[in-house]
This record gives structure tokens, sequence and C-alpha cells, in this order.
């Protein structure tokens, strides 16, 4: 793997090959905000939220940097008006579902999100898609799953596999940023005692 | 109806364990298996994922993600009749949503519903390519182009 | 049928084709396009070999069913050859005069030939009527003259001729020189350099790679796609193999969605063909060159046209685009090189490669070269598929070929290149219509939708109608998409309700802004482009919802009320019979008057109106005048005329 140089807020960061911008500033001891982003699961880049501006080949752009693979010589900014500006709405815009979610506490508070901007949303969820990854990729149980699509896009448990594996396991619980699992699950239990249904109900 | 149910998924199941069975084992022929299947039976079983899932060796949530995505797929009976409204932006243009606004009234039932007698499924879809023709309709597979709420009404009187 | 061998086995093949085809010989060419279909060009068929039957003329007429030429307004298309003569509006009812006077008689039907609206001249061939006497249909020209269903009517004009000169003749580097050369860019929205995107495919380590047809046509109003794939299978294979072996694959995919059954069958059969007559397998033409082609149906998303999401519905996967920071090119189905071009970027491929990257270059602009198909639909006189040269005006496109606006309304907009697209008013329509140009004016070519749009058409409507498209059609996984087209969305929808409020039009701005700088494929980048066109072009309108909640067009519901002026009303009893809600009240000698609280605002009584009355009303932004008294209703003839 050869080493890359780039430029982070103005500092030199040396990264390898195959990094993201983000592990290279992780590694350089800087933050970036993240919500969907783990670890231990392949990089989703749903949120958005590690937006961040880079100039590379004689363009700014913006770009998420769970993903953006490290380039010789990038520049990128973590923080910049626009990059500020772009966090705030997003986080508006995860705040109309999730309000009071503790993980979107303290972020709305650095970027001055207003939690009310938006009208109250009826999910909870900000589909992160934690709990589905972790269950696919780390459990490898696949217990639970994204359904339909656009605007009505929501995550189930798949009652079949959720009665054979979830009682024990419960380790997405503490993955969920908004709470909207647990209460999914709980439905999802409800639903399916005393007799299971023949499909899950995606709505209605 | 929930007696309808069971009989048209019998009906329809030894052609479906025909359909999987002729794809035996390759994850990526998922979408046209189910595609098979959804014409064949015209909507996809609960019971017909599960064995989709088990033989090609894809998770069941994963197929639930493929089966509520695509629009070409139901996951409960359809009506004896399909009804279309194309809302195309030349649709649009040209008075498609008068067109489905005559034809909720008329079978009482709102777009993606099915009536409770099972007679009739109605759907919207955004553009079957025939622009030119703008409003069309699709009846059970037959075009009408250039259609008037009147005119939609009478097909679906004499249906 | 014994598989070619060589080009010069199809030269031979193609000769004795050709030769027991006898140019002399009456042919009747169908349109049966799945728009003439939908006219009933399949009872024409019916008709017309019952009555050639009839005549025992079986040996002597021959009937061809054949692809999409364009001119769907006035299906059923039927064309007499040799002398080309072009009869319109066909219906069954005409076979016995088409055989009796056309055929045996060799009289043209007068009143079967296109009239021009304006000077009332009739043309009797195609080449006469203005629709395409303004076009250049070097992709399209050839649909009437074959039938998709049959490869020998392909190889008799000359079909796989390029193919052959590019096995024979050509290393792959020449080809995919050639391409370059030509400036060819891809058709089916962002018009990327295609030799650069073949390169780059042709560049990328690994040892197989894809070559794919994107068939998916997902923009609302668009359907080029279609009817080329439909009229003319063989093309788009012969541009697929050609570019097979430019980027060295050998597997490719046509990737068709299921909402074409008839493109899907045509496309079937041409592939088979062309399996047995040796432009697909192994060693094709005796070249060594090893190829073949797959169809996979798209189960209906408009995300999977998205190359990336394409990809991965290949893989029997759920259609979600994936950030294309490495390229498809390099990894792309199943994680390798992949090469990914639109129906129309395929089909000019043969084109280029039998007449020059000099000829294709010498057609088109600067940036833009050769043609485009557009579908021109909406209110617009002459609707169908329309090739123009590249670089045309937009005022051409929509007068010169389509014929102006119907019913002597005046012209608004047009809109272009889909819901990522933009609208583009009346003073722009002097521009050229390439590219850059359009990108320019805050909209893009897209895959050649042009939707035109009249007074009678809602700005606000239309910024609506394309969010709640997408916000059906979007995948749903990155917050800035979902989320900002939901929020915009409802923001648009108060708007037409009446209850916009001050400062919407910044908010719709600002969230904009967040969709395209942060999604993460092009569909959520270009998703507020509908929106932000029409706020640059068509403020008023949004201004007018806002703060006099008034629909200057007359077309959100919630903003217009229908009303009959008492004056005007002749108690003629047509609109009162006609309206589906029961909502209006009168009887023969009395004025009619509209329930406004039964009213569903369908506008079937404005429409059925008489014109010499025009006692129907639009109101919008202003109160309904109260209906008058019962007692001043009754109206005093002074004939028994009572209409």
């Amino acid at each position: 793997m050869s080493e890359i140089t780039l430029q982070i807020d103005g500092r030199e960061v040396k990264a390898e090959e195959g990094m993201t911008i983000l592990e290279a500033a992780q590694s350089a001891g800087i933050s970036i905000p993240t919500l969907c982003h783990h670890e231990k699961l392949e990089p989703y880049g749903a949120c958005r939220i590690c937006t961040v501006e880079i100039e590379a080949h004689g363009r700014t752009n913006l770009v998420a940097a769970c993903l953006y693979p490290v380039e010789q010589n990038l520049v990128v900014r973590t923080r910049s008006e626009k990059v500020d500006k772009t966090r705030k709405v997003l986080l508006e815009l995860m705040l109309a579902h999730a309000p009071d979610a503790a993980a979107l506490q303290d972020l709305a508070q650095e970027y001055g999100a207003d939690k009310a901007r938006f009208g109250k949303e009826s999910s909870f969820c900000i589909l992160c898609g934690l709990c589905v990854r972790y269950c696919a990729e780390v459990k490898k149980k696949n217990a639970i799953g994204f359904v339909d699509r656009g605007t009505r896009r929501e995550v189930i448990f798949i009652p079949e596999i959720t009665s054979k594996e979830c009682w024990d396991c419960k380790e997405c619980f503490p993955l969920c940023p908004t709470e909207a699992l647990q209460a999914t699950f709980l439905l999802t239990k409800a639903l399916m005692s005393p007799s299971p249904p023949s499909a899950p109900e995606s709505e209605e | 109806m929930k007696e309808k149910k069971v009989r048209s998924e019998a009906r329809g199941g030894g052609k479906i364990e025909q359909i999987i069975n002729k794809y035996q084992g390759d994850p990526s022929s998922l979408i046209q298996l189910l595609l098979e299947i959804q014409r064949e039976n015209r909507w996809l079983p609960n019971e017909a994922l599960k064995k989709v899932s088990k033989t090609l060796g894809v998770p069941l949530s994963q197929i639930q993600h493929v089966a509520t995505f695509y629009k070409a797929f139901s996951l409960v009976p359809r009506g004896r009749h399909e009804v279309q409204v194309c809302l195309g932006t030349a649709c649009h243009v040209r008075g498609g949503p008068r067109i489905l606004d005559r034809v909720e009234e008329i079978l009482g039932i709102q777009a993606g519903q099915t009536t409770t007698d099972m007679e009739f499924t109605l759907e919207t879809v955004n553009c079957l390519g025939c622009c030119a023709l703008g409003p069309v309709m699709v009846v059970d597979g037959k075009y009408h182009g250039k259609i008037t709420p009147t005119e939609a009404e009478e097909v679906l009187k004499k249906l | 049928m014994p598989k070619i061998n060589s080009p010069a086995e199809l030269e031979k093949l193609r000769k004795g084709i050709v030769s027991k085809r006898d140019p002399k010989k009456p042919c009747i060419a169908v349109c049966t396009g799945t728009g003439c279909l939908a006219l009933g060009a399949d009872k024409v068929v019916v008709a017309i070999k019952e009555e050639i039957k009839k005549h025992g003329l079986e040996d002597k007429v021959d009937i061809k069913e054949t692809g999409c030429p364009g001119f769907c307004e006035r299906g059923t298309v039927v064309v007499i050859y040799p002398e080309e003569i072009c009869y319109l509006k066909v219906q069954p009812e005409d076979a016995g005069e088409i055989v009796s006077q056309a055929i045996l008689a060799k009289k043209v039907i007068d009143r079967l030939l296109y009239v021009d609206p304006t000077t009332n001249e009739k043309a009797v061939r195609e080449s006469e009527i203005p629709f395409y006497k303004n076009q250049m249909r070097l992709l399209i020209g050839n649909n009437i003259k074959l039938d998709p269903k049959s490869i020998d009517d392909y190889l008799a004009l000359g079909g796989y001729s390029a193919l052959a000169k590019a096995l024979s003749q050509m290393t792959p580097e020449q080809v995919l020189a050639e391409v370059t050369k030509s400036n060819l860019r891809g058709r089916g929205g962002g018009g990327f350099p295609t030799g650069r995107k073949w390169a780059e495919c042709r560049n990328a380590p690994g040892e197989a790679r894809y070559v794919i047809v994107n068939a998916d046509e997902g923009d609302p109003g668009a359907f080029m796609d279609r009817a080329l794939l439909e009229g003319n299978p063989h093309s788009v294979l012969e541009g697929l193999i050609i570019g097979a072996y430019a980027i060295g694959s050998h597997e490719g995919y046509i990737y068709v969605r299921q909402e074409y059954p008839l493109a899907i069958e045509n496309v079937t059969i041409a592939i088979k063909k062309a399996e047995e007559y040796g432009f697909l397998g192994e060693n094709i033409l005796g070249s060594g060159f090893d190829f073949t082609i797959k169809v996979h149906r798209g189960a209906g998303a408009f995300v999977s046209g998205e190359s990336s999401a394409l990809m991965t519905a290949i893989e029997g996967r759920v259609g979600e685009p994936r950030p294309k920071y490495i390229h498809t090119a390099v990894k792309g189905v199943r994680d390798r090189p992949s090469c990914l071009n639109n129906v129309e970027t395929w089909a000019n491929v043969p084109l280029i490669i039998s007449k020059g990257a000099d000829w294709f270059t010498g057609i088109g602009t600067g940036g833009s070269k050769g043609t485009k198909i557009f579908s021109l639909v909406g209110k617009v006189n002459n609707t169908g598929l329309v090739e123009v040269p590249m670089g045309i005006t937009l005022r051409d496109v929509i007068y010169k070929v389509g014929g102006g606006i119907p019913g002597g309304k005046k012209f608004k907009a047009v809109q272009t290149g889909g819901p990522s697209g933009g609208c583009i008013p009346e003073e722009k329509l002097d521009m050229k219509v390439d590219f850059d140009e359009l990108a320019k004016a805050g909209s893009m070519m897209g895959s050649g939708g042009m939707i035109v749009m009249d007074e009678d058409i809602c700005m606000v409507d239309v910024a609506r109608y394309f969010l709640n498209f997408l916000s059906d059609e979007s995948c749903g996984k990155c917050v800035p998409c979902r989320e900002g087209i939901r929020q915009m969305l409802k923001v648009l929808t108060n708007i037409s309700k009446g209850k916009g409020r001050e400062g919407d039009i910044e908010l719709l701005e600002e969230l904009a802004e967040i969709t395209r700088d942060a999604s993460l494929c092009a569909l959520g980048r270009t998703a507020a482009n509908p929106v932000m066109s029409t706020i640059h072009y068509f403020r008023d309108e949004y201004e007018a919802h806002i703060k006099e909640k008034k629909c200057p067009a007359y077309v959100c519901k919630e903003l217009i009320s229908y009303y009959i002026d008492p004056d005007k009303c002749q108690a003629c009893m047509i609109c009162l019979r006609q309206c589906p809600a029961g909502a209006i009240a009168g009887d023969k000698n009395q004025i009619h008057v509209i329930d406004q609280e039964k009213c569903t605002k369908c506008g079937t009584c404005f429409e059925v109106c008489p014109l010499r009355f025009g006692a129907v009303k639009r109101i919008s932004g202003e109160p309904v005048p109260p209906p008058i008294p019962e007692e001043a209703r009754v109206i005093a003839r002074k004939s028994k005329e009572n209409e």
C-alpha cells in the first residue's frame, strides 16, 4: 500500500491508499460527525452528516467523508460555511422525525439546528440502517430489513427470523440513534402473537 | 375474500414451484424469478417468498425489500381486472389526473387499492411510453389512448 | 440457417436477400409500435390481410408490420411502397380502399393523406410532411422500412456491415479511436463522452468486463428508447457488439423495463436470430471474437436507470445507487469493469463505424455531435418522436416539426430532461438545443423528453408533479434526497392549496441547495431542478399562489372555482347533464347555477359549455359571486329554440 499525503483543515495528514477521508481524519485525531457510520460495518453514506468540502481536480465539492477515498494532495475542509449549513439543514430534516433523540441533540446545538423547523413526521426512524446492516453484516441473521422506497421507506423485522433469532440477541438496540428500533421491535412482537400474520405489513 | 386468497394460492402453487426450481441456486436471478411468479400468479404470496429465499439462498429480508421496492410486484392479491392510469408528464399535462379522479370515483377506491369484491385493482403508472397519445389508460393490458373521463367510464362499465 | 463465418459470406447472403426482393413489388407497411397498437393497428393489419386474401393477392403484395416511425399523433401510420405514400389515422374500415384503390388501381386515397392545418395542403409522401421534412432521421428513419422481427429486413438495409467492418478491418483500438473522435456523448442523460467511458472500462484492471444497454427509460414523457429497441433492435445489438469488441468484453446485458413488453419481445427475438446467423456467440464472423447477450427485465423503478443502481439490479438486488467516487466503468456489475450506455447511444455506433467519425462530427454543434431523438409531447400539434440534428433551435422543433400549439393557445414553457431537467420559457425558444446550452438554461438534455406546455399549465403544479414523482421514485436511502424531497413537496403542496406562506420560496431554494449538494446520487442531486427552474423563470406564478391565493393557469383545484355567468347562460342543459358530481342546478328555462359545495372542480362544465355561449367561467384569487336568486333564473325565450 502506498502512502498518500493530503491536507485536512490545513494540516498535512498521511494516509494509506484505499482509506476514506473519515478514516484518515480519525487517524490524525480530527473529528468529523457521523450518524450512520459504524466501524464494524461497510461504509454506507446515508446520513450525509459527515459531508466535508474538498478541493480536487480544480473544483470544490461536497462529499461524504465516510465514502470518499483519499487522494494525493487532496484538500479537505471539515468545517466551512457551506459544510456547516448543510449539516444544519440535514439535522433539521432528521429532527423532524426524532426531535428528542439523544444522538442528535449535541449536534443540533453545535450547528444551530432548529428541531421544530419542519413539522413532526410520524416515524421516529431516520433510516440510518445501523440495525439492518449490523444484523446482516456482523450477526449474519438478516432479521431486520428495509422495505419500500422513497419517502415510504422503512425498517421492519422479518417475523419468521425474528422469532428464532432476536430474543437472545438484541445487539442492535443500543445502536439505534432514535429509539425507533425498539418501537418497531415491540410492534412486531405484538403483531406476532397470538397468531403470526402471513406477510409483514409494511403500511397500515 | 379470505377463501379466494387461499384458493388462488393453491392454484398457483405448482406453477410457482416450477418457476422457482428453474432458477435453482442463482441469487442474481432473484428479480427475474419474482417477475415470473408475479406474471403467473399476479401477486407474491409470502409462502412463495420463503421458498425463493431457501432455493436461492437469499435472506428473506432482502427479498422483502426487492418485492416492495419495485413497482411490478404486489404482496397482496390483485383484482380480476387491472386498471392503470398513466401519470407520466405528458399524460399529466393532458389531463391524466382528471382521468384518475373519475376512475377512482367510479370504482370507489384510491390508486393502489383493490375493490372489496376483488374485481378491480387500480394503479397509477409513471409513463408507459405512449406519450403522444396521452392521457392513456390501460385495462387488462389493452391501451386506451387520448381518453376522456367519460370514455374511461364507458370502458370500465363494459367490463 | 447456417452460421455466417466471414464478412464475405455475409455480403453473399445479403445479395441473396436483396436479389429475391422485387423493389417494384407493392408493400403495405403498417406501424405496429406500441403507440399505433394502442390506436388499433393490430386490427388494421388483420383487415388489410383479409382484403388481400379476398382479392387473391397474397403473392403479389407484401404486408409488413413495422416499428414506430414517430408520428404517433396520427396513428395508425401506413406507408405504401414503392411509391412511399403515407396514410395517416388509418382505421380497419379503410383496408378495402387501401387494397382496391392504393394497390390495385394505383390511386392515391386523398382523405387519408396528411393535411397541413395552416395551408390545407395535402402531402402525399412521408418526405413532404412538415413533421418529417424538418427532421434528420438517421436512427429512426428505418423503423417504418423493416419488420423488427426479421433479421433479413435489417440485412437488406445494410445491417451488420458496420460490425463486419469493425471485426475484419479494424483493431479494437481503432474502433475505440473512431468513437472517441466522433465525440459521441451519452444519450441517456449526462452526456458523458462515450469514447472516454469505453476507454476507462477497457483499461480497467481485471479479466471479465461487461457492456450494458440501458433501456430502463424511466423519464416520464420519453419513449425514444422504446421505439428504437422495439422498432430496430438489431441496430442496438450491432452497436453493442461493436462496443464489446472495442472494450474487450464477452458478456453483455440489455436492461429493459418490464413496462415495455413489446421491446422485450422484439429484442429477445433479435438476439436469437443474431445467434443463429453468427453475429453473436463464438468466433463472430470468423474474427475469433466471442460475445453473448442476456436480457434483464427491470421491475419498475426510476432510480434503476442510474448506472450503479441498474448494475445492482442486474445482480438481483434492490436497485440502490452506490457512490460513484469509483466509476462503474472500473467497478460495476459484480465489481467488474462495466460499460453502460443508453439505447440511443449504442444505436449511433454502427453509423459512426460505417460512415466514419468525420461524417458524424459534420452534424451538430461544437460540443454536441450527431442527431438526437426527442419525444415531442404535451401541448403541441404533432406529438411523436422527432430526430433532429443537435443545434436546431427549440422554436424549430416545436413550431416547424411540431406544428405549434393546438387550439390557438399561447406557448408557456417546454420541459426537457425529465424529472432531473427543467422548464424553459418562451424567451429562450431561439436557444440551440445541445447538451451545454440546455444545461446553461438550468435544464438538461436528459434522455430527450420534450414536454410542451401552454398557458393552461401551472408551473407550481408542474414542480409539485415532479417532486411527487421523485418522492415515490427515490430509493430513500440518503437523508438529503429522501427528506429534502419530502419537505419540498410539502411546501409545494401547501402553495398549490393556497396555504403558501411568505418565505416559502426561500425555503424551497434552501432545501433545493442541500438536496443538490449533499445527495448520494444523480437522482437526488438533480431532484430540485424542476423546482429551481420554475422558480427562476416563473417566480410570479409562485407569488400569485402565495400572496393572492391565485392560480393564474386555473389548475390548482383548491384555488379555483367554476361559475356560470347568469347573463350568458342559455339554460341549454348541456353542463347540467354532464356534470359528474350533480352539482349544477337548473332546468330548461332556468339559468344554471353551480353548487360550490358539491363541485369537484373537474372542469367538465367549462369544457362542454358551447363556445358561442361561453357562460362557464373560471375564477381564481377572488370570491365567487353569490348565486342569483331563484326567481331571477327564469329565461323568457323569444322563440322556441332552446339550445
